[in-house]
């Protein structure tokens, strides 16, 4: 009686568009590269650019719509295109800071375009699953084309290195996530979240026991990816010996990722649980914060110090999680648009101090930086006042509303402890500033303006960085209205 | 009376200008600065901050011409908008911030000028006039604010500039860990102010709030006492780290490491009164928690008495300079503590006036002197540089409160306020003022009479200063005797014409107004002069008539009993008993107080967390298996608090 | 045919995911390693074929295909990433990999 006739599921062409264009920009660029040689692969990476714009596009189109696919099993709300749109800023610019960053290292594969695209299209699926399935399916497409990417540089020990980790560790995690939702499905009967909200509005005492038993387990996976302390350990050392490009990749997109399923989810689906996970990720929230921040003090690489940095910003996205509602949702995704720029642009600077065979990753390369390219030392201290939430720039705002929300919900003890953190997170994120307007020495430099990718990229992450913090009412609104879409 | 001021405001569209106008001057020097050269450079940039002051200028008059309680805002767009929260940028000018922005824009300006002198030779010149610019604008955004997360975005730019140019010369050890100090420290405050801010936010309750400061008044009444002690204390240590006070005053004396003008606009006249400012802002707040108001006063009166305790003995002309600063804003908390708002902030503009004088006056002797800053190897430079010292006496007959100078009638309006408050913080206010006018004539007694004590190749290279130097000596020099005169003790008849125009912004303040009898005034006032004549006397007896005596108290304390003569045995006795034992308290002051345990606290937070760190890294061992056993750790945990938590 | 409470296919679940676990904690060697990680992937298999056998739904086995799809790419990816490491260090120990610290 289990066999029944098999009737395909509904398919809406119109809704999973965006996903399509990007697969196939991320497969055009693949057949693509059998026609290009030489070491020069700009051309794939327009190809990409273009994709993503149509992607972002096609996302903007379908922005007053709801629409479903698959069964239900996907889902296109403005949640889901407000990260899809996310994601192509968070990819395009990656690309565009690759055309240049591959110059100074031996990746001289086409692959890495289109592991890229196919990394996002992972995000875009996550972010848009109303099905654990293919929540799981996302995460996995994400992951798997960044464990190639993180080692795709295969002449660095390093970057050897840090793909090895990083799989071994996010595949270690998924069996964790994994079995949450094999419990969250032995519950309700169904891997679909609308089925699982149910389930666990009515839940009797038994099914309380596994609900928390599977939400237990996928806090695990996602706070790896999100990389929450104490799940965290495997970022600094793979964000540290991955290729820059790929490092920015993985701490914007794969986290932003990571909290649009682990929010849908938690704040949604699982919403009438709160009081349950909310303690959890309470102290999760301070030890994340508190352990990133501290951690990050005595790092001398910039890149692990911006590794650090990020767990802390996992940390205060988890506040946001904690405080809920409509206030903290909407927070979350306007911090993670910031966090997006700020980082991004940050990762931008890194690229734009190294040259081939000399990837002048140590703070002591920064001396004097500001004074050698003045625009260099402009954009990075606005990255890094940003980050550590000083006005007028989108960090501060985005920690506003984190922290507003906090303290509106009554977590008052979390807010303070998140001001606190993000006081000792000024010490370090100014101690780049130090380095690069009151010491000598330091590395000759490549003006930017003479790399026209990475100024496009650092121009884009000044602008956008700046307007958040000055203009961020609009963008809010537009951030509360996608997470209200939820439902 | 006040109840009956109606607070309107008007509507204009050029408030943007102010800070827009320094803003302009960053920009254009930073992307043109090294085309343009100095001579554009050392234009552009005092060129913009005379326009600010033009505006301000024009603000001030609007608002002297409109009746009393009116105010000039402008809403450039909303900015922060979430639930139930809609904050805007807008500036807002009323009697308070008109004050602010002339002060601010003004002797901003004549820095300005005097710095295109003084940093003539440096080579960083176009930076320094884009940190100074960018100072200037911030600055300004603090005082236009409309709302808390405004002033805010102004707080944090003003600390940022600072800190910059603390260690603008960098390649000196001192300067940068002197930058590190004031960065330590400034964060403990702005860890108070944002509490506070957020816990205003949340005790504002239901309904739309913008934080504006119309909104949090009209909403403050509501607000339980408890909490809103809470609030002003949590904005006070904000205060406290800006305004160098006790505790957190251990930064200011070190920030002299920058260059002299800097210390005069930013570590005198503007940024270390911004703490001053937001409490004089937020009055209809402060006043509704007396015991915060007494917190104030208290740590206002103290830092006074004990910061000019420590001045006593500095030989470093700009350390004497800066410990007197942080003593003279304690007389402002002192002023904003007792309720006496309006006179805190008269204190706050003739302080910008007489320090800013004092600083620039300083900083033109180190010039002549050749970047010397010891007063033991100065003296007689009267004759050297007639301008600067005439200037420079008359800002410190301003500071040490003689009759007639701005000085005198401001700090003698926060005494009779704080002698109606309570007699023993009057008191406290009154020893300070004789130690202020000791250690200021003691400073000019060493640096410009007796005999020069410099070597021969700098004495033969001492020089006058040029005239973009003295010019704003001369114009400050005037406004430390003449900006006195627009508050006058009430008896008088010209009377306090300044706090009746900064009445209305007061008005929640003044509900319970008194008038001293004049009998009383008089005498408050004689014993403000008299312990002023005291210190002015001993200066002049230890330093000129008798100036072998100093070196003779450090020789005995050093071990050496020749001293005993007979000769001198009235002065001796008056020394072992009085002088010395004030001389020794406050060396000791300043070598346990101030370098133990302060900084130690401050070095030891540092150090604490640096510990932590280092500790935490130690999770990071690069080994896979570790990271997993974190992992699986972390997840057993979590499954065990949630078998407890549901259970 | 005799029913078996689901109790016992969850703790048996459990059990091989533990020694999966384990198995990633002790072993030095990363195929191994990698090879503990499979066997967690397919206690959870087991779980999900179990529960869809329990519920009598479909979800729970096609989730398996996914699982073992996924696991196969998992597998490639990976495979190559220690073949890459191996050319350079000429090891698979994992005690070894810690160019990468604090």
């Amino acid at each position: 009686m289990l066999y029944r006739m098999i009737n395909p599921p509904e398919i809406s062409w119109i809704a999973i568009l965006p996903v399509l264009l990007l697969s196939a920009t991320a497969m055009l660029t693949m057949v693509a590269d059998l026609w290009t040689d030489g070491p020069d692969r700009e051309g794939l990476g327009w190809i990409g650019l273009v994709g993503l714009m149509a992607t972002a596009i096609a996302a903007v189109a379908l922005w007053n719509t709801k629409l479903t696919s698959f069964a239900g099993a996907v889902v296109v709300d403005r949640y889901g295109l407000f990260f899809t749109l996310l994601f192509c800023v968070a990819a395009g610019l990656t690309l565009l800071m690759s055309m240049s960053y591959l110059e100074q290292t031996d990746i001289r594969t086409g692959d890495y375009y289109s592991l890229i695209l196919f990394s996002t299209v992972g995000m875009v699926v996550m972010a848009t699953a109303a099905d654990l399935i293919v929540v799981f399916l996302g995460l996995e497409v994400m992951s798997i084309a960044a464990y190639a990417l993180a080692g795709i540089w295969r002449s660095q020990v390093r970057s050897n290195e840090a793909a090895l980790k990083y799989f071994l560790l996010g595949a270690f995690a998924t069996g964790f996530l994994l079995f949450g939702i094999a419990l969250l499905y032995g519950v309700a009967g169904t891997t679909t979240l609308t089925g699982i909200a149910q389930t666990a509005s009515g839940a009797t005492a038994e099914q309380r026991t596994l609900l928390i038993a599977g939400m237990a387990l996928m806090i695990v996976g996602f706070g790896f990816k999100v990389a929450a302390v104490p799940f965290h350990a495997w970022a600094p050392d793979v964000y540290e010996g991955a290729p820059t490009s790929v490092t920015a990749l993985m701490a914007v997109g794969v986290k932003s990722a990571a909290f649009a399923a682990f929010a849908r989810i938690f704040m949604h689906t699982l919403a009438v649980m709160s009081p349950d996970w909310s303690a959890v990720l309470w102290v999760l929230a301070v030890l994340t914060m508190t352990v990133g921040n501290v951690t990050a003090l005595l790092q001398r690489n910039i890149k692990r110090m911006l590794a650090y940095s990020s767990i802390a910003h996992a940390g205060y996205l988890l506040v946001g999680m904690v405080a809920g509602g409509e206030l903290g949702g909407s927070a979350i995704l306007f911090y993670l648009l910031a966090y997006t720029l700020m980082t991004l642009g940050a990762f931008s600077v890194v690229i734009a101090l190294g040259r081939r065979g000399q990837p002048n990753e140590n703070l002591e390369d920064y001396a004097g930086a500001g004074f050698r390219s003045p625009f260099l030392g402009m954009a990075m201290s606005i990255f890094m006042l940003s980050l550590a939430g000083i006005p007028p720039f989108g960090g501060f705002v985005g920690k506003f509303y984190i922290f507003s929300a906090a303290v509106k919900s009554g977590y008052i003890g979390l807010t303070v402890i998140g001001v606190m953190n993000s006081l000792i997170s000024v010490y370090y994120y100014v101690g780049v500033l130090v380095r690069m307007y009151m010491t000598d020495g330091g590395v000759e430099i490549t003006q930017p303006s003479s790399r026209p990718y990475l100024f496009a990229t650092l121009v884009v992450a000044v602008a956008g960085t700046i307007a958040l913090g000055l203009f961020p009412s609009t963008l809010f609104e537009v951030a509360r209205q996608s997470f209200l879409a939820l439902g | 009376m006040h109840e009956a001021i109606t607070h309107t405001a008007v509507a204009v569209s050029y408030l943007w200008l102010i800070p827009a106008l320094p803003a302009l001057g960053v920009l254009v020097n930073l992307s043109l600065g090294a085309l343009l050269g100095k001579g554009a450079v050392g234009f552009i940039a005092p060129g913009t901050v005379a326009g600010g002051f033009g505006v301000a200028l024009y603000c001030l008059v609007q608002i002297l011409q409109l009746p009393p309680g009116s105010a000039l805002e402008q809403t450039l767009w909303p900015w922060i908008s979430a639930g139930n929260l809609q904050v805007d940028i807008a500036f807002r000018v009323d009697a308070l911030s008109a004050v602010m922005i002339c002060v601010v824009t003004g002797v901003g300006f004549l820095i300005h000028i005097y710095s295109v002198g003084y940093m003539h030779d440096d080579p960083s010149y176009a930076r320094y006039f884009i940190y100074l610019n960018l100072f200037t604008c911030a600055m300004l955004i603090l005082v236009l604010a409309d709302n808390l997360p405004l002033l805010f975005v102004g707080w944090e730019g003003v600390g940022l500039c600072s800190y910059l140019l603390i260690g603008f010369w960098f390649d000196k050890e001192a300067n940068a860990s002197a930058g590190k100090k004031a960065f330590v420290v400034n964060r403990v405050g702005d860890a108070g102010f944002l509490l506070g801010t957020f816990l205003l936010f949340w005790s504002l309750g239901v309904g739309t709030h913008s934080l504006s400061f119309q909104d949090i008044a009209a909403h403050a009444k509501s607000i339980p006492l408890d909490t809103v002690t809470l609030i002003t204390l949590l904005l006070f240590v904000g205060a406290t780290g800006k305004s160098a006070q006790l505790p957190l005053y251990v930064w200011l004396p070190d920030a002299m490491a920058g260059p002299t003008p800097v210390s005069a606009l930013i570590h005198a006249a503007t940024m270390v009164t911004a703490g001053v400012y937001m409490i004089a802002r937020l009055n209809f707040l402060f006043v509704l928690a007396p015991a915060t108001l007494t917190v104030v006063a208290t740590i206002g009166a103290l830092t006074a008495l004990f910061a000019a305790s420590i001045g006593l003995m500095q030989n470093d002309i700009k350390k004497v300079l800066a410990y007197s600063t942080v003593s003279q804003l304690g007389y402002m908390f002192l002023g904003v503590g007792v309720g006496a708002f309006s006179a805190g902030v008269f204190h706050l503009m003739t302080h910008a006036f007489f320090k800013g004088l004092l600083f620039l006056g300083s900083g033109s002797v180190i010039h002549g002197m050749h970047g010397e800053q010891d007063m033991r190897r100065m003296g007689g430079l009267r004759t050297y540089m007639p301008t600067t010292y005439r200037t420079f006496l008359i800002g410190t007959l301003a500071i040490a409160g003689v009759p007639g100078l701005a000085g005198f009638f401001s700090k003698d309006l926060i005494l009779a306020h704080a002698f109606s408050s309570s007699p023993v913080l009057w008191l406290v206010g009154l020893c300070a003022a004789g130690m202020t006018a000791f250690y200021m004539f003691r400073l000019v007694f060493m640096t410009f009479w007796g005999e020069c004590r410099a070597d021969e190749h700098t004495k033969h290279h001492i020089h006058e200063s040029p005239a973009t130097m003295t010019v704003p000596l001369v114009l400050l020099a005037v406004l430390s005797i003449v900006g006195g005169y627009v508050g006058l003790p009430e008896m008088w008849a010209w009377g306090n014409r300044f706090d009746a125009f900064l009445a209305p912004v007061f008005a929640a303040a003044q509900g319970g107004e008194h008038h001293m009898e004049m009998g009383l005034e008089y005498a408050l006032m004689a014993a403000s002069v008299g312990v002023a004549v005291g210190g002015i006397a001993l200066a002049y007896v230890l330093y000129v008539a008798r100036p072998e005596l100093p070196g003779q108290i450090a020789d005995q304390a050093a071990g050496a009993y020749d001293l005993i003569s007979n000769k001198y045995y009235v002065d001796e006795l008056y020394d072992a008993v009085l002088v010395q034992p004030a001389l020794k308290l406050s060396n000791l002051l300043w070598r346990v107080v101030d370098v133990g345990i302060v900084d130690g606290i401050v070095n030891g937070s540092a150090r604490v967390v640096g510990a932590s760190s280092s500790f935490w890294r130690r999770w990071q061992t690069g080994n896979v298996e570790h990271y997993a056993v974190s992992m699986l750790f972390g997840a057993v945990l979590i499954l065990v608090f949630f078998a407890w938590h549901s259970s | 045919m005799t029913a078996v409470p689901i109790g016992w296919f969850l703790i048996l679940g459990s059990l091989l995911f533990s020694i999966g676990a384990l198995g990633v904690l002790i072993r030095r060697n990363v195929i191994i390693i990698f090879m503990s990680i499979e066997l967690m992937l397919n206690a959870v298999n087991f779980v999900f074929v179990a529960f869809a056998r329990q519920l009598h739904s479909l979800d729970g086995q096609v989730m398996v295909f996914f699982v073992m799809t996924v696991a196969a790419a998992e597998a490639a990816v990976g495979l190559a990433i220690i073949i890459s490491v191996f050319r350079n260090r000429e090891t698979v120990n994992a005690d070894e990999f810690n160019l990468l610290r604090w």
